[in-house]
């Protein structure tokens, strides 16, 4: 490399000094604690998270809503999730998540389809509970083979305080214990979605493990019971999980929320490990599995070869020498089409430099994944997170990564333009920008409609998407013919 | 004819505004003048005297029965009363469920858009105790109530909330031109009354239009479903009331912009009237029976 670590740094100082010069005072007195540079060492990333988002910017954040409707609880699948309220929230973020799931559409699975309260005016001036209670009666006409309801709260339910938790338990009792989740994500609260995670997961503790009502079918436990915690399925990335998981001998019993079932949810108490992917929309229903009922949890990262041989062993070793052995016959098994990806695609993609803003787990999670492929991620950057999930990134990024906690639309383009990076990986909100500034993209919600990307299928196509990318002829017919002297 | 007055009647939960207003409304309507009462409190009983009814079919109501209140026409929701005042309710949630404010606003909207406002002299809006919210504030914003009349008496909480509503008036009184009519006193015979709530007025910068003195007349006539006005015309209590009226018409662009006060200057006010005793600041948060120890 030409330019040192401490060249770097001081280029990034510069750089964010630059862009921060467009801001009036007071806000660039803010937004400089939420932009930094790695040093190599540090517990964290040396930059503030999970603060509100200042207004006059362009965030790419979502709502309470979104995160507890649209990640954790919308990919359950045969239940039926109520967006409560007027119809623009459910609308809006109709299916836009690609959890992948098996079943028949309308009949035993629903992740697809929209279900909306569709608030009018007389149900905020009179409340929207008995709408609630009649829209609960027709759900179990329309659709009786769903196995529980889930109450997504928009934000008039808690301006208006509608009392969904008391008709959530009537309906309950009424239709002999069939399970009714309120869930009081409104997107007023909290600065990000990350609170919707949060409001989530205390809602499947409270309402599916304690509020149990249903009798739970026999469950026959094995020593090998795992359950995968966090995977949406994007593209079918748990699928793509569970067969690694299943060739080192566990018994996969439930898969949390990608691909879930209400069944699966109520029956991982039982499981004798959990596995964490994305550590922050489900740690908090990890921990707490982890402190009522004993079942201790490992986070584990399934983008490329190195990572996931790493997680797999680490997973390996909570279990017996003949899952470890097993574990062991997996990667080796999985290692010629590993070296053959990587053969076919490192010598085109070696020395890219690629810049990263991404929610959950990814800014981190997949920076091994370009690794293996000879790339460098030389930014990234977190919408919702918080400290501890800077503290994570720590173990994958270099000393000297620039790093940009839920970073501007203004500061991202401007980061991009000075940088130079060969690839960014972004959202759909972002992928226009930037192909139009003549940058490489990737989407990195939903791997632009591709995937997987999780386990070891998930690298084959994840190398092949970003080579399609960057070597695409495309790039090279973005410069005007008229300034090719310049 | 001379352009549309609107007034508002605001105070404290059951200082009488109600009773207060229709009195003073019929007694307008006596003098000729052609009247539309807005009752803006989910009771709705702003208009009970006047149409000698229990309770009137509210707009949120019939809007909630036809489903939404664009299937509504006016003559559905409004009744005509004593002297042809025309009455209707905005009606609302009963306590504790929904958003009453928003049925208020839901409401109005309505009445504007339908021209219930046409070939009136007065509308007269009556809003619930305090303006808690943005709803009960409709009444006081741009282009509705020009002048408040804030009912109140001399007890200490009457006078807290004419100061509130006054902060109210003040958030509006720049963007929208609603001013603060003045203050009527329903008495209550506490002490000093009369002197308390003219100084008060002077402190809001306004004057007390008028002192309503107890009568149990009132009483009679309330549940009879009417007004004083109506059911002892030649009574003493009708005729304070049809004093009150005048006043009122006469104090057509007379409003002011409140100057509200602090809660420590009201707490002077009431001190320097006698009806706050000052307290040393050592005996606050102490219980009784600490007191007496102490003592």
């Amino acid at each position: 490399m030409s330019v040192t670590v401490e060249e770097q740094k001081a280029a990034n100082k510069a750089l964010i000094e630059e862009v921060l010069k467009a801001y009036p005072e007071k806000m660039a007195k803010k937004r400089v604690k939420h932009l930094g540079t790695y040093e190599s060492g540090k517990p964290d990333c040396g930059v503030k998270s999970n603060i509100k988002s200042l207004p006059g910017v362009m965030t790419i954040r979502g709502c309470a809503y979104a995160g507890s409707k649209g990640v954790v609880w919308g990919p359950i699948k045969d239940m039926v999730h109520i967006s409560h309220g007027p119809v623009g929230c459910g609308q809006y973020s109709w299916s836009s998540r690609r959890n992948y799931y098996i079943g028949t559409t309308g009949i035993d699975t629903f992740v697809t389809m929209q279900f909306t309260s569709d608030f009018q005016e007389k149900d905020i001036v009179f409340g929207g509970d008995k709408k609630l209670d009649k829209i609960i009666d027709e759900i179990q006409a329309l659709f009786p083979l769903n196995k529980g309801i889930s109450i997504q709260s928009e934000c008039p339910i808690g301006l208006i305080g509608d009392d969904i938790e008391a008709v959530s338990k009537r309906k309950s009792k009424e239709l002999g214990g069939h399970t009714i989740v309120p869930v009081r994500c409104e997107g007023f609260r909290g600065v990000s979605q990350s609170l919707g995670h949060h409001l989530a997961n205390d809602a499947i503790r409270d309402w599916v493990f304690e509020g149990k009502t249903q009798k739970a079918p026999e469950f026959e436990a094995t020593p090998y019971d795992v359950a995968i915690i966090g995977d949406y399925n994007i593209g079918g990335d748990a699928w793509s999980s569970r067969i690694l998981l299943e060739e080192m001998g566990l018994r996969v019993i439930a898969q949390w929320s990608g691909d879930g079932t209400i069944a699966e949810l109520e029956n991982t108490p039982k499981a004798k490990l959990n596995l964490l992917h994305c550590y922050r929309s489900m740690n908090y229903i990890s921990r707490h599995m982890e402190e009522k009922y004993g079942i201790p949890w490992v986070e584990y990262n399934f983008f490329g070869p190195t990572q996931i041989e790493k997680s797999l062993r680490e997973i390996a070793a909570h279990f017996d020498d003949s899952i470890k052995a097993k574990t062991e016959a997996v990667i080796a098994k999985y290692k010629p089409l590993m070296e053959a990806v990587i053969a076919k695609y490192k010598p085109r993609l070696a020395g890219k430099k690629v810049m990263l803003f991404v929610g959950g787990l990814r800014p981190r999670h997949v920076i091994g994944a370009y690794e293996d492929l000879g790339m460098e991620v030389v930014g990234t950057g977190y919408e919702f997170a918080h400290n501890d999930d800077y503290q994570r990134t720590t173990h994958y990024i270099k000393d000297g990564t620039l790093i940009y906690d839920d970073v501007t639309g203004y500061e991202f383009e401007q980061f991009v333009e000075k940088v130079k990076p060969d690839l960014v990986g972004s959202g759909i909100k972002e992928k226009y920008v930037f192909q139009k500034m003549g940058v490489p993209f990737r989407q990195m919600h939903s791997w632009d409609y591709s995937g997987p990307y999780h386990g070891y299928d998930g690298f084959a196509i994840f190398a092949r998407d970003m080579d399609m990318a960057i070597s695409s002829p495309i790039w090279s017919l973005t410069k005007a013919p008229w300034k090719a002297a310049a | 004819m001379a352009s549309l007055r609107q007034i508002a009647f605001y105070g404290k939960g059951g200082i009488g505004k109600s009773t207060t207003s229709q009195n003073t409304l019929a007694a307008l309507a006596e003098m000729g003048q052609k009247i539309l009462i807005v009752g803006c409190d989910p009771k709705a009983d702003s208009t009970r005297l006047i149409l000698h009814a229990k309770a009137q079919d509210t707009i949120l109501s019939l809007a909630a029965e036809a489903g939404s209140v664009e299937d509504l026409e006016l003559e559905d929701v409004m009744k005509i009363g004593y002297r042809d005042i025309r009455c209707v309710e905005s009606g609302g949630p009963e306590p504790g469920v929904g958003c009453a404010g928003r049925g208020v606003i839901t409401s109005i909207n309505f009445l504007e858009e339908n021209g219930a406002y046409d070939g009136v002299d007065y509308v007269s809006y009556d809003v619930l105790g305090d303006v808690v919210c943005g709803g009960f504030a409709m009444p006081i914003r741009e282009n509705k109530a020009q002048e408040i009349y804030i009912v109140m008496s001399g007890e200490m909480m009457a006078m807290y909330a004419a100061n509130n509503i006054s902060k109210g008036i003040l958030k509006y009184a720049n963007s929208g031109g609603v001013r603060l009519g003045g203050l009527v006193c329903n008495e209550r015979q506490t002490d000093k009354e009369l002197e308390l709530a003219e100084s008060l007025a002077k402190k809001l910068g306004t004057k007390l239009i008028h002192f309503v003195p107890r009568d149990n007349i009132v009483q009679h006539a309330e549940l009879r479903r009417m007004t004083v006005i109506e059911y002892a015309p030649d009574s003493k209590q009708a005729a304070e009331y049809r004093n009150l009226a005048q006043k009122v018409h006469a104090n057509a662009g007379n409003g002011v912009i409140p100057t509200p006060i602090s809660m420590d200057e009201l707490e002077d006010l009431l001190m320097e009237h006698g009806i706050m005793q000052a307290i040393d600041e050592s005996q606050v948060g102490k219980t009784a029976a600490e007191l007496s120890v102490a003592a």
